[in-house]
This record gives structure tokens, C-alpha cells and sequence, in this order.
């Protein structure tokens, strides 16, 4: 299984898109590592910037519709070679999510008053994130303050993260 | 319990169900490209597993930057090229024959009601214009398509849009589903597909409807669905006149694939085309839509007409409609991709490439190119396009450009003032 630890970034913003990830301009690229210095390189909102914010980073907390827009896989891509395996945000676009979980990452829908007390709680402190996926729960601490978060993922998605990925899953079932 | 569309085909294509709502179904058709299917044809190489599931399932083309840009645009197409002959799939689509894929593969008869369909491009729900379950997918789903000839996605849930009235004169499938769009946000559709129905889109050529059922994604809708009718039977008709004793029998088979009377839907929207107006976005969304006499006098840059969404001949022809005896404003440069090779050449025979240049237009090959800001008509930072593709994202068509996404009507008449204006073929 990947690393669904670590330190967190958080994007506050709604409806995300693949072309802020990664940029079309760089899906002339033919390997992951290729994408490495490009994500999130056309995302602009006030106090985000992708020079100083995303090194390391390996959790992504956002808002809704993350992941809008093109099918790209090149967008979960960028994110882990960039070490970030793991999102949690309110709500995904469906090809973007499935791309996740197709990979072996984890693309996890928490409700937004959960998110919100992420927001509120976290997003200004150094914060780092655990993952328990056996028992589907978050460790988030930051400066001394723990905070314990219950998610749940579909059979199908644990399924996907215990076997790396769609194809090996495929692979072996079909 | 009666069936929505894509309940229909998911039962006839279900081969397991492992999980919960998921279902996996069996593919009809795994189209391919060459911006996302390199990487799956150098993992399927790289695990010993250099094989496709059927080669006359699966149908590629080279459409994104063609012909190739660069010395990396042009490894994209020799690994497709050399995967496609290697693996002896003839329905291969080089420069010269190639378009873009949503125009091309139903102009080449590769979809048919109740169809199974992927393709690593979210534009791929194009392709429920035929009545078929198509849907975009990224590069692993698609690895998995062309190895095993099989998807997973959630038993599908159903938006029913019923369009009544007719629309008014000069207004289009374009304005229609950008309006449809601002009424359900991005996300107002996410992991359901859409079912068009009422009287306008029975009226719409398969064009059209193709428009309409392109969008569908920009709503966050998984497939657009129109159902097949005898204008399905007549586009298909030169490609199943051997499977079918007559075009009514063909129609017979087709209406399998339309919902039940008493299929439940997650939501059914009634929506009144009569008052409809032309439609244009004004934000970084393809929701945020506004009619195009409130943005009326906003300057562009350029103006492209192409794509998945507004390239087909119909499309064109409403253009030089506009264009005929005009020219282009000196402040707008304009470039139009006719988006297959039998488009172009229809064009020409009509009579429409010579007007596109007089009035001052850049015609280019058939190309995907432009519309997502990869070649054949980038702008730069800080310029305004206005185009008849479908995304309007921050940069889309060029890092720090801005997208006014809007009919080819429309973009002929802002061609021709070097503002965004409504053409003359709507009476206000």
C-alpha cells in the first residue's frame, strides 16, 4: 500500500480542476516523474502558491468537486510523484476520484461541517495527518491539539488501495 | 420497476459485480488517443501484458497535436502508431485521415444504441447521442479497457432533461446545454448520466445532439443520453444497411434502448426552449453563463471555431450563414478547425473554406489543438478568445488566457465586430 501519512496542504477552494493541476500544455509528457515541477502550477487563489507551498506536502485537504474537468489521469500522477497519495475533500469529480483509487491513492469525501472544522482547527498551523486504514480513521495533530476523524471508503475503492490499483485488481479477477 | 437508458445497457453488460453498486460491464468499444494512451500502452509493455482484448473493438487516432509540434508530440504518436500496428488494429486513424475523436469515430459508424463505450477523454459523453453508455475515463481504466475489454463504474443514476417548445430562430444545441449547465452548476450532474428527451431534441440532427451530449461532463454527468430515433436509424443507416432488412426494423432494434415509461429517475427537469436566448460564459467555469446581449461589447483577441463540441459541418454552416460577404474584424485573429478530414472536404465542396478565408479566417487541419491550449492557436497571458469549444477554465486555451464559450453563430458574429455580440440570425 502507499503513504497516507504525513504533512498537510490545504487548498481553500471549491471545484478545483484538472488543468489547474497539471496544466494540458504538460500532457505532452509520456512519464510520471515528467510532471513533478508542474502541479498545481495554474491554480491562483490568495495565500496559495505552488513555488513555497506544495514541497513537502502529502495530504491534500479541500472543498467540493475536486478534480473537475478532464479525465487526465496525469492529475492523481502529478500528486504522487509529487508524495502526495492522499486527498480529503467534500465532494470529487467522478473521473478524477476513480482515477485516484484506480492508482492505489486515496481520494477520500468527508462531510463539509468535517471539513470546515479542518478549515477552522488546522489550515493555519503546521499540520500533519495519519491514516489508520484498517480501522477507516485520521489522526490529524498540530501544535500539541489531536483530533481523531472516522472516514468511510466503498469495499470496491479498500479493495483497489489493498491490491495497488485497478489493473492488478483487474488483472487478477477478470 | 421500468429501466432508464443506461440501466438497460448495464444489464445487458454486467459480467460481475464485486462491490456494492459496482458493476463490471464488458466494453463494445475502447477508443484511444494519443495524449492518454501512451502511458497505458508503455505500463502494459513494461508488465509483459503487450496484447489488446480485440483488435476490432478498439479504434485510436491521433487528434490532440497533429501533426506533431514537437520532438515530444511527435513520440506520443509514434508509440500509438507502433502499438496500433503491432497489435493489428486497422481502425487506426493517421494524419491525413485523422480527426477529432468525438467527430470521427460516429462519422467512421463506430457507435450504435446500447453501446459500452471508454475512452481516456471526459469528452467521450458525446457519444450517448447514439443511445449508447459512453464515458471518459483515465489511462489505468483505459489499460484495462483495451487488456480486458471490461470497466468498473456505479450502477448508473439518471438525470431526465425534458426540453419542450422548439428553439427560437439563431438560437442552438450550444445555447441550450450552456444554459443547462448555469441550471445545474458543475457539479449538478456528478456520477449520474443525463437522458435528453422532449420535443427539441427529437427534432435535433445527430450534429446536435452530439453538442448537447458533450457537455454533459461540464455538469460533472458521467454520459449524456438522447434516444435513438429514426434520425439515429438515418445517420447509421450507410454502416447497418447490411444487419437490417429495413431502416424500420433497424429503428425496431434501436427502441430496445430507450427507457421505460415507468423507469425512475433521480431527477426529471422540465425545461422550455421558447424563451431561450443565445448563451455565453463569463467566468472560469462553464457554469457561469450569461446571455449574450449581457456581455454584448466585451473585446476578444480571437475567435475559434472546432472542437469535439461545435466542428461538424452543421456548425459550420451556421457560421459562413454569418460570415458570408463579411470580414473580420482587424482586431480579432480567426481560426476554424474543421474537425474531421470528410468534414473539411464537405466544406469545401460547399463552398464554405472560401468563405471562412475571405473573410479573413485561419483555416487548419482537423485538430483538438486549440482547445485545450496545446497547439494550432494558444493565446497568450492576458488574452480573450471567444470560442465554440467547451471549457472555459482559467488558461484553457494558453497559460493566463480567459475562454468565452458560445455557439458558432455567435462566434462568427464576434469575429466580424471584434466584440462579443449577438449574430444576426437571432431576432431579439
Amino acid at each position: 500500500m502507499k503513504n497516507f501519512n504525513g504533512q498537510v496542504l490545504f487548498l481553500d477552494r471549491a471545484d478545483i480542476n484538472t488543468d489547474e493541476i497539471i496544466p494540458a500544455r504538460y500532457l505532452t509528457e509520456i512519464t510520471k516523474e515528467a510532471l513533478k515541477p508542474n502541479l498545481l502550477e495554474d491554480l491562483k487563489f490568495e495565500g496559495f502558491d505552488p513555488e513555497k507551498d506544495i514541497s513537502g506536502k502529502n495530504v491534500v485537504i479541500t472543498r467540493s468537486n475536486f478534480g473537475c474537468g478532464s479525465s487526465r489521469e496525469h492529475a492523481p500522477w502529478a500528486f504522487e510523484v509529487n508524495g502526495i497519495n492522499l486527498v480529503i475533500a467534500e465532494s470529487y469529480a467522478r473521473i478524477f476520484r476513480q482515477n485516484m483509487f484506480n492508482c492505489g491513492m486515496m481520494a477520500v469525501e468527508l462531510p463539509a461541517e468535517v471539513i470546515d472544522r479542518l478549515f477552522a482547527e488546522f489550515s493555519d498551523k503546521q499540520t500533519t495527518i495519519k491514516t489508520d486504514f484498517e480501522n477507516s480513521r485520521f489522526i490529524v495533530k498540530a501544535d500539541g491539539k489531536e483530533s481523531e476523524i472516522l472516514f468511510s471508503i466503498s469495499g470496491f475503492d479498500r479493495a483497489l488501495v489493498e491490491a495497488g490499483g485497478w489493473v492488478d485488481f483487474a488483472d487478477k479477477n477478470y | 420497476m421500468g429501466k432508464t437508458v443506461a440501466e438497460k445497457i448495464f444489464d445487458a453488460h454486467s459480467v460481475d459485480n464485486p462491490h456494492d453498486d459496482i458493476h463490471v460491464i464488458k466494453l463494445d468499444a475502447v477508443f484511444c488517443h494519443e495524449i492518454t494512451t501512451p502511458v497505458a500502452v508503455n505500463d502494459l509493455v513494461s508488465r509483459g501484458k503487450d496484447r489488446v482484448f480485440d483488435p476490432d473493438k478498439i479504434k485510436a487516432v491521433i487528434d490532440h497535436v497533429t501533426p506533431a509540434k514537437d520532438s515530444k508530440t511527435a513520440l506520443q504518436g509514434k508509440i500509438i502508431r507502433d502499438w496500433a500496428k503491432r497489435n493489428e488494429i486497422k481502425d487506426f486513424f493517421d494524419i491525413g485521415r485523422n480527426g477529432v475523436c468525438h467527430a470521427l469515430f460516429p462519422e467512421k459508424g463506430f457507435v450504435r444504441p446500447g453501446y459500452t463505450i471508454i475512452m481516456g477523454d471526459s469528452h467521450t459523453c458525446t457519444h450517448g447521442a447514439f443511445g449508447a453508455f459512453a464515458a471518459g475515463v483515465g489511462t489505468t481504466d483505459l489499460e484495462v479497457g483495451i487488456l480486458k475489454g471490461v470497466c468498473a463504474f456505479h450502477y448508473p443514476k439518471t438525470i431526465k432533461i425534458k426540453i419542450t417548445g422548439t428553439l427560437p430562430q439563431g438560437v442552438y444545441a450550444k445555447d441550450m446545454i450552456l444554459s443547462i449547465i448555469g441550471q445545474l452548476g458543475v457539479n449538478g450532474a456528478t456520477n449520474k448520466v443525463i437522458e435528453f428527451a422532449g420535443p427539441v431534441v427529437e427534432q435535433m440532427r445527430m450534429e446536435a445532439r452530439m453538442t448537447l451530449c458533450n457537455m454533459a461532463i461540464e455538469a460533472g454527468g458521467t454520459c449524456g443520453i438522447c434516444y435513438p430515433d429514426m434520425n439515429t436509424v438515418d445517420y447509421l443507416w450507410p454502416f447497418i444497411s447490411d444487419e437490417f432488412e429495413s431502416k424500420p426494423a433497424a429503428l425496431t432494434a434501436f427502441k430496445e434502448f430507450c427507457p421505460d415509461l415507468d423507469a425512475e429517475y433521480d431527477d426529471v427537469i422540465t425545461i422550455a426552449a421558447g424563451g431561450l436566448s443565445p448563451q455565453v460564459t463569463y467566468g472560469y467555469k462553464p457554469d457561469t453563463v450569461k446571455p449574450v446581449s449581457e456581455m454584448a461589447g466585451t473585446p476578444v483577441d480571437q475567435v475559434y471555431i472546432g472542437s469535439c463540441t461545435n466542428g461538424r459541418i452543421e456548425d459550420l454552416r451556421v457560421a459562413v450563414e454569418v460570415l458570408k460577404g463579411e470580414k473580420i474584424s482587424d482586431a480579432v485573429r480567426g481560426i476554424v478547425s474543421p474537425a474531421t478530414p470528410a468534414i473539411f472536404n464537405k466544406a469545401l465542396e460547399e463552398g464554405i473554406i472560401k468563405i471562412f478565408m475571405d473573410a479573413g479566417f485561419c483555416v487548419t487541419n482537423p485538430t483538438c489543438g486549440a482547445c485545450l491550449g496545446m497547439s494550432n492557436g494558444v493565446i497568450a497571458e492576458g488574452e480573450v478568445c471567444a470560442s465554440t469549444t467547451n471549457r472555459n477554465f482559467f488558461g484553457r486555451m494558453g497559460k493566463g488566457g480567459m475562454v468565452h464559450l458560445m455557439s458558432p453563430a455567435t462566434a462568427a458574429a464576434t469575429a466580424i465586430a471584434g466584440y462579443i455580440t449577438n449574430s444576426k440570425l437571432y431576432k431579439a
